[in-house]
């Protein structure tokens, strides 16, 4: 590892040691951050795998049941009764903090509003059914989107902060450590040279 | 703070959503999909859902997505069956953040 571009003064030293003394204990810190967000992050992940895998399912189900209605009677009256829902769906969105990142948080804000925005003498009733299904799969998707913003956002996180254990680990602690022995052997050097000096002073002075 | 949802996906799929209270955008292309994405992104939606088969097209904006809180892009399927790209997506996140991908394959093994 390549020694840095300093004096080798014992104040640079200092200054160098308490430099590695930051860095092992930042470190030691980013090293369990890292291990804490890998051990939420297994759970997490697992949690959106089945929530998905479940969405996933029932959505196909829905929009298949969907797809029959359309294609059992007329596809015109259908879009047409769907034309104008009465419903609309919003979400309180807040942020959570997980170890240390915003995620966000939803909840579905149900305005209200009849689901069946239409007569019922013209459409089947494969309709209504299938929008049920729709309707209760939305809830889950909210909730899949959730988990799957934070799985994201918490692999991006390990990921930045994996490389800056490494940093710390690989190169600036290794830096650090041998230009303070390099240093320290420099004032040794000089230490020693000194003291030869003085003796030999001494020798001709006597 | 952003608070409506959007889908985007090709019209006959996405036409379900509406009814329940969801703003339905229609894209045909990856290429529409794509600006939808860019132009609902800029405004106050917290989750696009996407038709797998067109988010498949455009995997650098969903990439660019994934960085911001806001808003949450999620793939859906709109066919009868699952492609199976979310699940790509998962794994794709637990590859990069652990280096393998441990919850895919502890199913293998059993």
């Amino acid at each position: 590892m390549a020694i840095m571009n300093v004096n080798p003064t014992r104040m640079e030293m200092k200054r160098l040691q308490g430099r590695l003394k930051t860095a092992t204990r930042g470190h030691k810190l980013l090293k369990d951050k890292t291990d804490e967000m890998v051990r939420r992050f297994i759970v997490l992940a697992e949690e959106n795998k089945r929530l998905r895998e479940q969405t996933e399912k029932e959505l196909c189900a829905a929009l298949t049941a969907f797809a029959d209605a359309r294609a059992t009677s007329d596809a015109r009256i259908i879009d047409e009764a769907i034309l104008m829902p009465s419903r609309k769906v919003e979400l309180n969105c807040t942020k959570r903090k997980v170890m240390g990142i915003d995620v966000p948080e939803m909840e579905v804000d149900d305005h209200g509003g009849e689901l069946y925005p239409y007569g019922f003498l013209t459409v089947t009733p494969k309709l209504d059914d299938s929008l049920r299904g729709l309707n209760d799969v939305l809830l889950k998707l909210v909730q899949l989107a959730q988990t799957e913003k934070t799985c994201n956002m918490l692999a991006v996180e390990i990921e930045k902060n994996k490389r800056r254990v490494n940093a710390l680990e690989n190169i600036m602690i290794p830096q650090l450590t041998e230009t303070i022995k390099y240093i320290k052997m420099k004032l040794d050097e000089s230490e020693r040279a000194a003291t030869v000096r003085l003796m030999k002073v001494k020798d001709i002075i006597n | 703070m952003p608070n409506k949802i959007a889908v985007i996906g090709d019209k006959d799929s996405v036409l379900a959503f509406k009814a329940v209270g969801v703003e339905v955008f229609d894209a045909a292309t990856a290429s529409e999909a794509q600006s939808l994405l860019k132009k609902l992104t800029a405004e106050r939606y917290a989750v696009v859902f996407i038709a797998e088969s067109l988010a498949e097209q455009i995997p650098e904006a969903l990439a660019k997505a994934k960085l911001q809180a806001y808003p949450a892009v999620v793939p859906i399927p709109t066919g009868k069956e699952p492609s199976g790209f979310g699940m790509q997506g998962i794994k794709s996140d637990v590859e990069r953040a652990i280096g393998v991908d441990v919850i895919f394959n502890k199913e293998d093994k059993q």
